[in-house]
């Protein structure tokens, strides 16, 4: 019954699906590694940027891969303002404020667009979104073929940001020893501001690459991020290279237990695994620090 | 019993309100506003005073409404039996939920996922499984008799709820006053200071959990005796869960009246938005509690009771005043 081409394109399918969970861990990884929070506005920002990349289409008929070059920037400024004005003087340091906060956040800006928008689920029509690479066993549609590549890139992007600049080696100095950091004269609030700016922006390209295959909205984004918690615990917290491979694992894990469970349990496929990890092992498969 | 005689006096006052010839909407209201009350009171048990932030208390919500409705649906268990079963039910979950996160030391942010991921697979099975009715959900029987434990009165529900509000309340109070409550508290404030001091914080979170679960269950209890029906978005949707840790945050973490009036204030909220828009603006009401819950944390972070209390000790220009909770 299961050929193993059935199989082989079930791993293909999960690889594709997995690089966009990815990228969506990478900014939650980001942010974690360095302010030590779950970031939970990250689902509804993600909402938000395909929302953007939405109207940018119907209203000005720009294509979403060319609306991610203006999206990045400005869901980079959106993120960094929030951790300056709203979650950073909100929390008062106090880490359960932020995560109370965030959590304030996501609940304002999801429904927000819930007023605006209403319920309406919406999707573009790409004349290439169903053109792709036919590999006989599998089919490759060319929107999920580009976001597995440009997460790649985004990947080595930030990973150039975080190793050859002086922001990334700042970043990396607070996320080690935060006081220390302080103490030489970083500025541990812009810091902070940087790196929930970069994983916004991820976010921001993440919502790109998903509108032309996926639909959008007031929830659509929640999906995405809950398995984007489970990549970054499986990957370990903070870790870029982590987020990674999780994500890539976790797409084809979901794959797996959709094609045995069936669509709706193939979704609890990964919150046992997600569960067993954190019970397990919860500094992740590739986690340094608990 | 004298430390009980304030818990005693909100309840009195509160009791009376049907008496005063309140209308069945206003009386819904309470009704609805106690529930998220008691759910949050649950929450506040282990999050306000342990310091252990759940995001998935939908976990205990929702297995106390389902076992309420699936035994008395399906197996003909009595009303009042299968009740007690369903905050039986919520305190097994908390155990197995503690027991397998505390023993691996889970905290914090850590602490946050688990717990919403529990709720997750909870509600994706519920959702699927044939004995919760999968994604029709559950509907109970109308039976208007006190055996079936339904009422044909609005005020004889409202009496029931306020009175497992105030058996939380009370069971707070007794709490905040005891050695556990103590322990509790000093996990709250420095779990490895107090693990240092020998307290057992594992078993010390474990029975607040269960304590927690079996609390925030009895509300889902009573919302399938009060509603008549279940699925698995009700019982166990995201909403529940910032619900519970909603009410007692904004009333006053750690507090033994801050989700009760935590629940009103938000509920209350709720329907201001609601009537000002007339009811065509779906997601503003969430949109209000969103905003005030950021701003309850910006600027009065201990809740409304402890700005209240902050601002009584200033006009009384004493910083002697005693807290009762966050020190």
């Amino acid at each position: 019954m299961l050929s193993p081409s059935i199989l082989v394109a079930a791993i293909v399918n999960g690889l594709l699906t997995g690089a966009l969970y990815a990228l969506v861990a990478l900014g939650l990884t980001l942010i974690y590694g360095v302010l030590h929070i779950i970031n939970f506005a990250h689902g509804a920002l993600l909402t938000a940027a395909m929302f953007a990349a939405y109207f940018a289409y119907r209203w000005f008929g720009i294509d979403p891969y060319l609306a991610a070059v203006v999206l990045a920037p400005a869901f980079f400024v959106i993120g960094y303002a929030l951790q300056r004005f709203i979650v950073g003087p909100t929390s008062h340091g106090d880490d359960r404020n932020m995560l109370l906060v965030t959590l304030g956040l996501a609940v304002v800006i999801e429904n927000a667009l819930l007023f605006v928008f209403r319920a309406d689920t919406r999707t573009i029509d790409l004349s290439y979104a169903l053109s792709g690479v036919d590999l006989g066993f599998a089919f490759l549609p060319l929107p999920r073929l580009i976001g597995f590549g440009v997460t790649f890139v985004v990947a080595f992007a930030l990973w150039l940001i975080l190793s050859a600049t002086d922001i990334g080696h700042a970043i990396r100095a607070v996320a080690k020893e935060k006081l220390g950091a302080e103490l030489v004269g970083i500025d541990v609030a812009h810091v902070y501001a940087v790196t929930f700016g970069l994983g916004t922006a991820c976010v921001g390209i993440a919502a790109c690459l998903l509108i032309p295959s996926y639909y959008v909205n007031p929830s659509a984004g929640n999906a995405f991020v809950l398995v984007a918690f489970t990549v970054v615990v499986l990957g370990g917290m903070g870790s870029v290279l982590g987020a990674l491979i999780g994500g890539l694992a976790i797409g084809v894990v979901e794959s797996f237990s959709s094609l045995f469970l069936g669509e709706s349990l193939g979704q609890i496929g990964i919150f046992v695994l997600f569960i067993v990890v954190l019970l397990v092992r919860p500094n992740g498969l590739f986690g340094a620090q608990a | 019993m004298k430390e009980l005689a304030p818990v005693f006096a909100v309840v009195i006052a509160m009791a009376a309100v049907p008496l005063l010839g309140v209308s069945n909407v206003t009386l819904n209201f309470l009704v609805v506003a106690l529930i998220a009350a008691l759910a949050g009171q649950g929450w506040n048990v282990l999050g306000g005073y342990g310091g252990q932030y759940s995001f998935g208390h939908a976990a205990f919500f929702g297995t106390g409404a389902y076992v309420t409705a699936v035994l008395q649906v399906r197996y003909g268990v009595n009303a009042w039996i299968a009740f007690a079963l369903g905050i039986g039910g919520g305190a097994l979950v908390g155990a197995v939920v503690g027991g397998l996160t505390f023993r691996s030391g889970l905290r914090g942010s850590y602490f946050a996922l688990v717990t919403l991921a529990f709720a997750e697979v909870l509600r994706i099975s519920a959702s699927v499984a044939p004995i919760t009715g999968g994604g029709v959900g559950t509907l109970v029987k109308l039976d208007l008799h006190v055996v079936a434990l339904q009422f044909q009165s609005r005020a004889v529900f409202y009496w029931m709820i306020l009175a497992l509000v105030a058996v939380a309340l009370i069971v707070t109070r007794l709490i905040e006053r005891s050695r556990f409550g103590v322990w509790l508290i000093a996990v709250r404030e420095n779990e490895d200071a107090a693990m240092a001091l020998g307290v057992n914080t594992t078993a010390v979170k474990l029975a607040a959990m269960v304590i927690s679960g079996a609390i925030t269950a009895a509300a889902g209890c009573f919302y399938v005796q009060y509603f008549l029906f279940i699925d698995s978005g009700l019982a166990y949707g995201t909403w529940i869960s910032i619900e519970a840790l909603l009410t007692p945050i904004i009333g006053g973490v750690g507090t033994v009246f801050g989700p009760l009036l935590g629940a009103l204030v938000v509920r209350g909220l709720g329907e201001g938005a609601r009537m000002v828009t007339g009811g065509e603006a779906p997601g503003l009401d969430l949109v209000v509690y969103g905003c005030v819950l950021v701003l309850i944390i910006w600027f009065a972070p201990r809740g409304l009771i402890g700005a209240f209390t902050q601002l009584r000790s200033r006009v009384m220009g004493s910083a002697g005043i005693v807290e009762t909770s966050r020190g």
